[in-house]
């Protein structure tokens, strides 16, 4: 049996057994099938990925099942695995592995741990199914799948209206991106007559420049399809205009967001466009695109990333920008490098939000950084782990020494990458690139700042109030957000502004995979840049490798190169200013900034536009077309009408029946001349 | 089993079970209408055993002459069997949904069903005209007694109403028949699929048959009687409404309409499209608004008929076998989401979606079923949903992007209605007492709902067991519609300029018959 069979299908199974299991079986046994299950994948995803490092293994199909034939229309289930799908693997389930772990410890005190494991397992499993699929209606049914998995997770607190909400938003804005991947699988089949990846990818160099219609239009045929398929990956990976739902899914919780919406579902769009870059390779509108979506995203989120005060939104709109990096990476034709950015933000992100979560267990499910402060003291491991993510994120490293954390490696490739590509949209990615890495080196530190340095100020925390007055039962599903409500005065006997709460440190369940994705943070870039980036051996065709590209990256001036350095440094400086060394000056330089800071602080008003233009329309529609359409029109004049219409006509048969024979005469004649005037006639 | 009669015994058993059971008590009604109803579908197992894909396209024929020209003819192919099948599945599952929440004159109400279960198989199987116009028509009386006398508060205005649309749609497809009996001189279904009436009559032959199968569909605007109905009919009557009934119209296009009219249908496929889209986008915006279970579903099932209308009509074998899939997929789902409905409502006797809320915590696994079945209405790939929608989209992709994007629609709309009916039953606090206080499944509504989450997973990830036994039959279809099949708006085009040029000459439009192209 081929071990992707087990990778795979081992998560099904015990997502299965857990789930219905349930409570039969009780909360140990569900976690330690799972978790389980998950460890098990992983050990055997490594050595796949490593034989493709070391290029002794070689791309193969594994058949499952057959699942659909009609017509010319063929796609069966089975599974994939070349060097793309190894290193998304790897990545899966090694991050799912520890989140597995770390909600032994995170979820201790929830009633519904079986059904919180089962879900992640699930998802697991449909991830894996999305990149190993062979045929792009596989990849739907991942895609989807992960879909479902999150809707599951966001909403797992479903007793809280927001988190509800979230949920349904999350699948509903996705949807929106399905509708283009849909429409980009049938407009792929109709011109290649296949979905199958591999003859798509082989027939796809030939197609350059050939024409299709689409909407009454002539267009290109790859511009068009690749634009379609690229408006899922939109959905999927959070991009400018379809990000709304990534913020907040934060609702879930926090090892959810570590795994789906930071390190592998999210990705998913970078994963397909890098899966079929040939075919985007065939498509230069489409990549001009890709490049600008990707670039505005990258600056969009980063901007609202930085006036954020709830501590996971900050890292999701983060997540948010960082993915705009991968996309132009793409966009630009460095599909290598869009894959090692994916495969080292997998590491540092997954960190950081596990190193949140840690933080937010140890407050009592406080978020709002506000109410944080001081907290190296007091949850020193958690510190230390949140600094290795925060190094790798803001892309520290030395250039000329070759020596850098997992952000520097893949970050500054992007960068240095967009700049040598030299066309339009790949010098607006190169700004804005540089632009949002200062961005990210700002919030990056201001969060480190505001959380670990600096006094304590969570005495008028509401969530740390009720710790402290209701005892320490407290459960999770309370994680609801009371930030707007006023804020209680600080407890006056306990001046230090910590009102006697001393936050704990997370139990080792939560420290070890806390310990292991820092190694990955470290050190994923140093260990694996030359694969990923220099090597097309490595990648041996699972994507498009342009090797001249790769060459005039490392040709761009020293200047280019140390412009990440630079602004990292600067990002580093004002968030230190504003928040150790003058705490008043964020304040007022609010202030100052006033609607523009407003305009970042309500993430660019998507959601009020939304609310406005799409959600009160349809169910304004929806009312007007029930009350008025069916009931108003249809059926007043249809079935009723009818009715009222027979009902008439008998009043008026009434009439004739008067009973006196003279009237009866009477019509009789008139229809006797009448008959003989037509006969006539 | 050759000359063993098994499509007349299929018939016959619901006929003698359902005169028996006006003389029964009822617990014993209840007892002969169960097994009656399993007799069937062992009998249904054993057509689709013994069914011989790739065989002769009629398989399982009877037929007795009876006077002047009209004939006693059963006999199926792939199709009839799939939507044979999928009416002996739901039947059981009905008479046991039945079997607590009925209790009025339940003799009559056992026997309305068996005839109805007669009438639908004779439907499927009918290989002569009249014969299936007769059980066609007939398969109104049941499911007007059925919401008339065992419906809700107003059942009596949603009966007449369902009566008054089916019928009227029927007289007018009545006249059609008897003059194509006349021009080809047959009643036989098989050789009326097979003869070429003269175009110019084909478009008036069409638009009688068009005016009956659209009302069954339902087509927007013909479909107000569609909530109305369900929301009056008892759990089970909507089961089979929304299960059976609705396909009758669906069946219909593609027995009659299609084979029979080729070149009218692909001159009004535009009607029938445009028709199709404004039931896509109006219906999934009402059923977003609905404050009533069974009035959203209802609405929901007329955007999913659509889906079935586009793929007929889209002139291709994944258009057909797509809207066959949306079919027997809808039948399961849309039964099974009535089921569900009726659960709660035997419990708490309202539709009223907002008294409800937070039910995944006393109802864990009616939870667990009701997302299922939400999941496979949204189409989510691996339930059967998926698949019909997928190909009935995908086909007609192939004729018109407008057609499809407008469609496709869809898929957004009904995650947003579903999940927001969703949202309201089962996820949220439980705020009403009473219905926190209702118990989980018991173990005969685990029997009604298991079994077709069973087959929905079965259609989603092995559609082959269904696809299977059509594919010679729509293959057939699909040659003889190449002959009109229209030119798509979406033609792709090699790099070449000339081809462009002449390729851009073709999409403009024109409306004879144009070079069929063959798939």
């Amino acid at each position: 049996m081929h071990p992707i069979l087990i990778i795979v299908f081992a998560p099904l199974l015990a997502a299965i057994v857990g789930g219905l299991g349930n409570r039969m079986l009780g909360n140990t046994v569900v976690k330690s099938i799972t978790t389980g299950a998950l460890f098990l994948a992983c050990a055997l995803s490594w050595p796949i990925f490593l034989s493709f490092v070391n290029g002794s293994a070689e791309a193969s199909v594994v058949p499952v099942l057959q699942w659909v034939q009609s017509g010319t229309l063929s796609f069966d289930w089975a599974l994939r695995v070349d060097t793309l799908t190894a290193v998304m693997l790897v990545v899966i389930t090694t991050v799912s592995a520890l989140v597995h772990l770390y909600s032994w410890g995170y979820m201790a005190e929830d009633p519904d741990q079986p059904r919180f494991f089962a879900y992640l397992s699930l998802f697991t499993f449909a991830m894996l199914m999305l990149v190993t699929a062979d045929n792009l209606v596989q990849m739907f049914f991942g895609w989807e799948g992960v879909g479902l998995a999150s809707y599951l997770l966001i909403g797992f607190w479903f007793r809280k209206p927001s988190a509800n909400a979230a949920a349904m938003k999350a699948f509903v804005v996705n949807r929106v991106g399905d509708l283009g991947f849909m429409l980009g699988i049938f407009g792929t089949y109709l011109v290649f007559g296949t979905v199958s990846i591999s003859e798509i990818l082989a027939a796809a160099p030939g197609m350059a420049g050939a024409t299709i219609g689409f909407l009454g239009y002539r267009v290109d045929t790859m511009d068009v399809l690749c634009i379609l398929l690229f408006i899922g990956a939109m959905g999927k990976s959070a991009q400018l205009g379809l990000h709304t739902w990534l913020p907040d899914a934060m609702e879930g919780p926090t090892p959810v967001s570590a795994l789906i919406h930071a390190a592998t579902m999210v990705t998913a769009g970078v994963f397909m466009v890098c899966r079929l870059s040939p075919m985007f390779e065939a498509a230069p509108i489409a990549l001009t695109f890709v490049t600008v979506i990707g670039a505005a995203t990258c600056i969009f989120a980063a901007t609202v990333g930085t006036t954020q005060w709830d501590i996971k939104r900050v890292i999701a709109y983060s997540t948010c920008s960082q993915l705009g990096y991968m996309f132009f990476a793409a966009g630009v034709g460095a599909y290598g490098a869009a894959m090692f950015h994916l495969f080292t933000h997998a590491f540092f992100k997954a960190l950081l939000f596990l190193g949140a979560g840690s933080v937010i267990h140890a407050m009592h499910h406080e978020q709002d950084m506000r109410y944080y402060g001081g907290l190296r003291k007091h949850i020193p491991l958690t510190f230390w782990a949140m600094m290795a993510g925060t190094l790798a994120i803001t892309g520290v490293g030395v250039y000329d020494l070759h020596l850098g954390f997992a952000g520097f490696w893949s970050k500054d490739a992007i960068i240095e990458v967009a700049f040598a590509r030299g066309t339009e949209a790949a010098s607006f990615a190169f700004w804005m690139g540089v632009f949002a890495a200062l961005l990210t080196s700002f919030y990056s530190w201001r969060l480190v700042f505001l959380t670990f340095f600096g006094k304590p100020r969570w005495a008028a925390s509401e969530h740390i109030q009720h710790a402290i007055h209701d005892g320490h039962h407290d459960h999770p599903s309370d994680e609801d957000a009371g930030h707007d409500v006023a804020h209680a005065v600080p407890d006056p006997k306990h001046g230090d502004g910590t009102a006697g709460y001393h936050p704990h440190e997370s139990p080792l369940s939560m420290l070890i995979p806390l310990g292991l994705l820092s190694i990955g943070a470290i050190a994923a870039g140093q260990v694996f840049a030359p694969a990923f980036l220099d090597s097309a051996a490595f990648w041996n065709g699972s994507i498009f490798y342009n090797e001249n590209l790769i060459h005039a990256m490392h040709a761009v001036p020293g200047l280019v190169k140390y412009a990440a350095f630079i602004v990292m440094v600067l990002g580093f400086v004002i968030a230190w200013y504003g928040y150790i060394r003058n705490t008043s000056f964020p304040g007022m330089a609010a202030k100052q900034l006033g609607p523009v800071y407003r305009f970042f602080f309500n993430k660019w008003y998507f959601d009020e536009l939304y609310n406005v233009v799409f959600i009160r329309p349809s169910l304004w529609l929806g009312r007007k077309f029930w009350k008025i359409g069916d009931e108003g029109i249809i059926d007043r004049f249809g079935p009723d009408g009818a009715a009222r219409m027979v009902a008439l006509g008998s009043v008026g048969a009434k009439r004739f029946q008067s009973g006196f024979l003279n009237t009866y005469a009477l019509w009789m004649l008139v229809g006797l001349v009448a008959a003989i005037t037509w006969v006539m006639l | 089993m050759g000359a063993f009669p098994i499509l007349s015994t299929m018939l016959l058993v619901p006929l003698v079970a359902g005169l028996a059971c006006f003389f029964l008590q009822a617990k014993a009604a209840r007892m002969v209408a169960l097994v009656a109803t399993l007799i069937d579908l062992g009998l249904g197992v054993v057509l689709w055993a013994n069914y011989d894909i790739g065989g002769a396209q009629w398989q399982f024929v009877e037929r007795a002459e009876l006077f002047s020209g009209f004939s006693y003819a059963l006999g199926i192919d792939g199709i009839a069997l799939l939507l044979i099948m999928l009416s002996v599945f739901l039947m059981p599952i009905c008479i046991l949904a039945s079997w607590e929440s009925i209790e009025t004159r339940v003799g009559e109400y056992m026997a309305a069903f068996l005839f109805m279960e007669l009438l639908m198989i004779g439907v499927f199987a009918a290989q002569d005209l009249l014969l299936f116009y007769i059980f066609f028509e007939a398969g109104l009386i049941p499911m007007y007694l059925i919401i008339g006398i065992w419906g809700g508060k107003d059942r009596i205005y949603a009966s007449y109403k369902f009566f008054l649309y089916t019928l009227l749609g029927s007289v007018v497809m009545l006249v059609a028949m008897l003059w194509m009996i006349g021009e080809a001189g047959t009643t036989d279904i098989p050789t009326l699929m097979q003869y070429d009436f003269p175009p110019a009559a084909q478009t008036w032959l069409f638009l009688a048959f068009f005016a009956s199968f659209a009302v069954k569909m339902p087509m927007w605007p013909v479909h107000t009687w569609l909530p109305d109905a369900h929301v009056q009919a008892p759990t089970a009557g909507s089961v089979i409404l929304a299960g059976v009934l609705l396909k009758m119209g669906g069946y219909g296009f593609i027995r009659f309409s299609l084979p029979m009219f080729p070149e009218a249908s692909a001159q009004l496929a535009w009607l029938v499209f445009a028709l199709s889209m404004i039931a896509v986008i109006v219906t999934s915006l009402i059923a977003l608004v609905q404050h009533d279970m069974k009035k959203l579903i209802a609405y929901s099932s007329v955007a999913h008929m659509a889906i079935v209308t586009i793929g007929l009509f889209a002139f291709n074998v994944q258009g057909l076998e797509g809207a066959m899939i949306v079919m027997l997929s809808h039948g399961l789902v849309s039964g099974a989401l009535f089921l569900c409905v009726g659960v709660i409502y035997d419990r708490l006797h309202t539709r009223e979606i907002d008294r409800y809320g937070g039910l995944s915590i006393n109802m864990p696994n009616y939870a667990l079923f009701f997302m299922l079945f939400t999941m496979a209405s949204i189409g989510l790939p691996g339930t059967s949903g998926f698949v019909g929608e997928f190909l009935s989209l995908a086909g007609v992709y192939q004729i018109s992007t407008w057609v499809t994007l407008v469609c496709t629609t869809g898929i957004i709309l009904g995650a947003a209605y579903m999940l927001y009916l969703y949202w309201r039953v089962a996820f949220g606090v439980q705020k009403n007492a009473d219905a926190a206080a209702m118990p989980d499944l018991n173990a005969r509504e685990w029997v009604m709902l298991a079994p077709i989450a069973a087959a929905v997973l079965w259609m989603g990830v092995y559609p082959e067991s269904f696809l299977a036994p059509m594919r010679k039959d729509i293959a057939a279809l699909d040659a003889r519609l190449s002959r009109a099949a229209p030119e798509g708006d979406s033609k792709p085009a090699e790099a070449r300029p000339e081809q462009v040029r002449r390729n851009a000459a073709n999409a403009m439009p024109h409306h004879d018959a144009a070079d069929g192209e063959g798939h």
